[in-house]
């Protein structure tokens, strides 16, 4: 059962993911829905990231985690290098919860 | 030429690696949390090399440790559509051989299509998608060793804010192509709708609807203001 639970996911998700590659490739995608793809792909990251900040579960995160992601964000605005954003947005996160704030 | 290629690599390569450490500690989590669950080690380990998707390997666990097989398959894959459109917008980075799209699909994930869309097009995004892509992938499964091995001392990654470094990650890495202002307003009315949706519908969905928001470039133009 569980062998075939993996696989069923493992095949699947791979399919997913090879399909759009050779689908681009194979087909010849209109101007305009070539020009919409990389805004497709930005907006459902962006919509990953907006809702990995601020839920959990499908209910609020709480604070200490959105606060870290404003944090880090405020950094990247600021051009500052990416590594200070991600250790940021984690410190700033860990301390908060430190202090019992969740 | 060749000093500026270095430059980059190593900027592309210290960032990439930044996430890897992160990632180590959360697949550490993965395989701890899937060995508590009662999951054989080898089905800890094939799910982190053969299907690869933290994401759905999470949920995966928790609905298997809950009896429910079918909607762990289901849910899942529900989680993981959102790849196929990741890949029509890749296309060719991966690179134009069977080899190469055959092995390079099983690499995408958000982070490494992030990694690979904050790059020109071209070389320097194919040298970025499969940068992010292996050494992402060695971490995620290097994690997942450690934590089979450490078991409860694995440690809780939130406690350490990572829940925190991903989306701030995803963010510094959507930042350049969020300057291009029809993809800001997209993007935000598409993130904004996920946000708000995510209490209600199954996980994986909000992400794709928040495709909806591309229904914004319909809208007429605010037009320009003049000073005066």
């Amino acid at each position: 059962m569980l062998i075939a639970v993996i696989l069923a996911l493992a095949v699947g998700t791979y399919a997913f993911r090879l399909a759009g590659v050779v689908l681009r490739e194979r087909a010849d995608l209109p101007d305009w829905l070539a020009r919409l793809l990389p805004i497709a792909a930005a907006t459902m990251l962006a919509a990953l990231a907006a809702t990995a900040a601020l839920t959990e579960g499908g209910a609020f995160a709480g604070i200490a985690r959105p606060a870290g992601v404003l944090v880090g964000l405020a950094l990247a605005v600021r051009r500052a290098p990416f590594v200070l954003v991600v250790i940021a947005a984690a410190g700033t996160t860990a301390v908060l919860r430190l202090f019992g704030v969740a | 030429m060749r000093t500026v290629d270095r430059t980059t690599d190593r900027a592309l390569l210290r960032d990439i690696g930044a996430l890897s450490v992160a990632i180590i500690a959360v697949g550490a989590s993965f395989g701890a949390i899937a060995l508590a669950a009662g999951l054989p080690v080898w089905a800890v380990l094939a799910m982190s090399t053969v299907l690869y998707a933290g994401g759905a390997q999470f949920m995966a666990v928790g609905l298997v440790a809950a009896g429910n097989p079918l909607a762990a398959v289901l849910a899942g894959l529900l989680l993981n559509a959102r790849h196929l459109p990741f890949g029509l917008t890749l296309g060719d980075t991966l690179g134009s051989g069977w080899r190469s799209r055959i092995l390079g699909a099983h690499l995408m994930t958000d982070e490494t299509t992030a990694f690979a869309l904050a790059q020109p097009e071209g070389a320097a995004r194919r040298r970025a998608y499969w940068l992010a892509g292996v050494l992402l992938f060695l971490a995620w499964n290097a994690g997942t060793v450690l934590g089979v091995l450490l078991g409860g001392f694995a440690g809780d990654p939130n406690r350490l804010g990572l829940d925190a470094a991903f989306p701030a990650g995803l963010l510094a890495l959507l930042l350049p192509v969020l300057r291009d202002p029809d993809t800001r307003r997209v993007a935000v009315v598409g993130a904004l709708a996920a946000v708000l949706l995510t209490p209600v519908l199954p996980a994986g969905l909000p992400v794709l609807v928040a495709l909806g928001g591309l229904g914004v470039l319909a809208l007429p133009r605010r037009k320009p203001v003049r000073p005066c």
